[in-house]
């Protein structure tokens, strides 16, 4: 078929939603790791710094962008009303691809 | 582009098959059907595809055209391919039966599963009197024009994932139903529609819109049949 925009907002809508699915309960478990009093804080908070953790945690962050932005296109085509023209929204997802290209700036300038 | 001519590819055989090669004089104002037509006339006469009305109106043309479901009566070789190739094969998600044809019967089937319309009306009554300016009517009116042509049941990937899915000509046919008020049954219409491999399998990714070629809109009837699955469900009956 032809690849159109919906198709790989689609396409990114899933692989988001799987990778949330894989990986949040990995962000989870660390989160409650670091519970368990001031030493367990201590070497979560080491965890939390190293290099690949923060590229995950950054990999997470855009995944929960992407997938609330075409999550929310999905619902805006089924809920609101359809336009003659561009019912299918289509330029929501370049919305939503900028809206993650903000939230991913803006984590990774956070944190680095 | 009208001297030269087309590199024509076209699907030869069942599911099983191979391509035939053929090369057409390009001419003006030229469809792929035309193209078709005049390698069966010129080259191949066993050929086989369909067609009827040849002005857009009966559906049964469809074919795909490069890698793209179309209607080639209403496909103009110009704007599909500038370059003078052309890869014809018959639709995608249904069995192929010989060349450019394919079976039907899966489609059909699932369109006829929705329900026909069945009113309340009987002989002596006078003409129902439809209102253009009601809202439910004007849900019918923007997607009654369907032609059948299982253009977007081509198009839709969850067809091919899912072969027990109705498809999106089904669902927007259960939809003009649904908002029929001469329809005696309206919920048995909802009923149907939410049939295992019913609306809700649908993900609303939209191809079938970006590909029928009569404009309609099949994602927005199903959208419209989710959330009619959604009141009823609030008001206690079956999602
Ligand atoms: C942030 C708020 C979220 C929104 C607005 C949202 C929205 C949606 C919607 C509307 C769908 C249906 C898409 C379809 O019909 O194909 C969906 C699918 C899905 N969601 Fe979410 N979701 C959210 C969070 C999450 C989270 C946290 C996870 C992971 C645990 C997740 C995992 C998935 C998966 C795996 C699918 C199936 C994707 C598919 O079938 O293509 N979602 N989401
Ligand atoms: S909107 Fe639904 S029916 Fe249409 S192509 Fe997408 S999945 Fe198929
Ligand atoms: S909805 Fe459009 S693409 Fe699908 S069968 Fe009807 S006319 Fe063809
Ligand atoms: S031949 Fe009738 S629609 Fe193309």
């Amino acid at each position: 078929m032809r690849r159109g925009p919906g198709w790989w907002a689609a396409m990114g809508h899933r692989l988001s939603g799987l990778a949330l699915a894989a990986f949040l309960p990995l962000h989870f478990l660390m989160l409650g790791q670091a519970l368990g009093g001031a030493e367990a804080l201590e070497s979560s908070l080491k965890i939390a710094a190293l290099p690949l953790v923060k590229l995950a945690e950054f990999g997470l962050v855009v995944a929960l962008a992407v997938h609330l932005a075409f999550g929310l296109r999905v619902l805006a085509i089924e809920f609101l009303p359809w336009p003659a023209k561009d019912g299918l929204r289509l330029r929501l997802v370049y919305l939503g691809l900028a809206a993650t290209a903000l939230v991913g700036i803006a984590f990774a300038v956070s944190v680095a | 582009m009208a001297e030269g001519t087309l590199e024509v590819r076209i699907w030869r055989g069942g599911d099983e098959g191979s391509f035939g090669a053929y090369a057409v004089p390009a001419r003006e104002n030229q469809t792929v059907l035309d193209v078709v037509t005049e390698v069966q006339r010129r080259f191949e006469p066993s050929l086989a595809y369909r067609f009827s009305c040849r002005v857009g109106v009966c559906g049964s043309c469809a074919m795909t055209i490069n890698g793209t479901p179309r209607w080639t009566c209403r496909t103009h070789v110009k704007r599909v391919a500038p370059e003078g190739r052309l890869t014809i094969e018959p639709l995608r998600n249904m069995k192929r039966v010989k060349d450019l044809a394919c079976d039907m019967d899966g489609f059909l089937d699932k369109w006829a599963s929705v329900g026909t319309f069945e009113g309340t009306a009987t002989r002596a009554d006078p003409p129902a009197a439809l209102d253009p300016a009601n809202p439910a009517r004007q849900e019918v009116d923007a997607a009654i024009q369907c032609i059948n042509c299982a253009v977007c049941y081509a198009a839709c990937d969850v067809v091919a994932w899912d072969p027990h899915y109705l498809g999106p000509a089904a669902l927007n046919r259960a939809w003009t139903l649904y908002n029929d008020a001469r329809v005696a049954d309206r919920g048995a219409v909802l009923e149907s529609a939410l049939q295992p491999g019913g609306c809700h399998t649908c993900h609303s990714h939209g191809a079938c819109t970006e590909h029928c070629p009569v404009g309609l809109s099949p994602t927005a009837s199903i959208a419209g049949l989710k959330r009619a699955s959604l009141l009823s469900m609030l008001k206690g009956g079956r999602a």
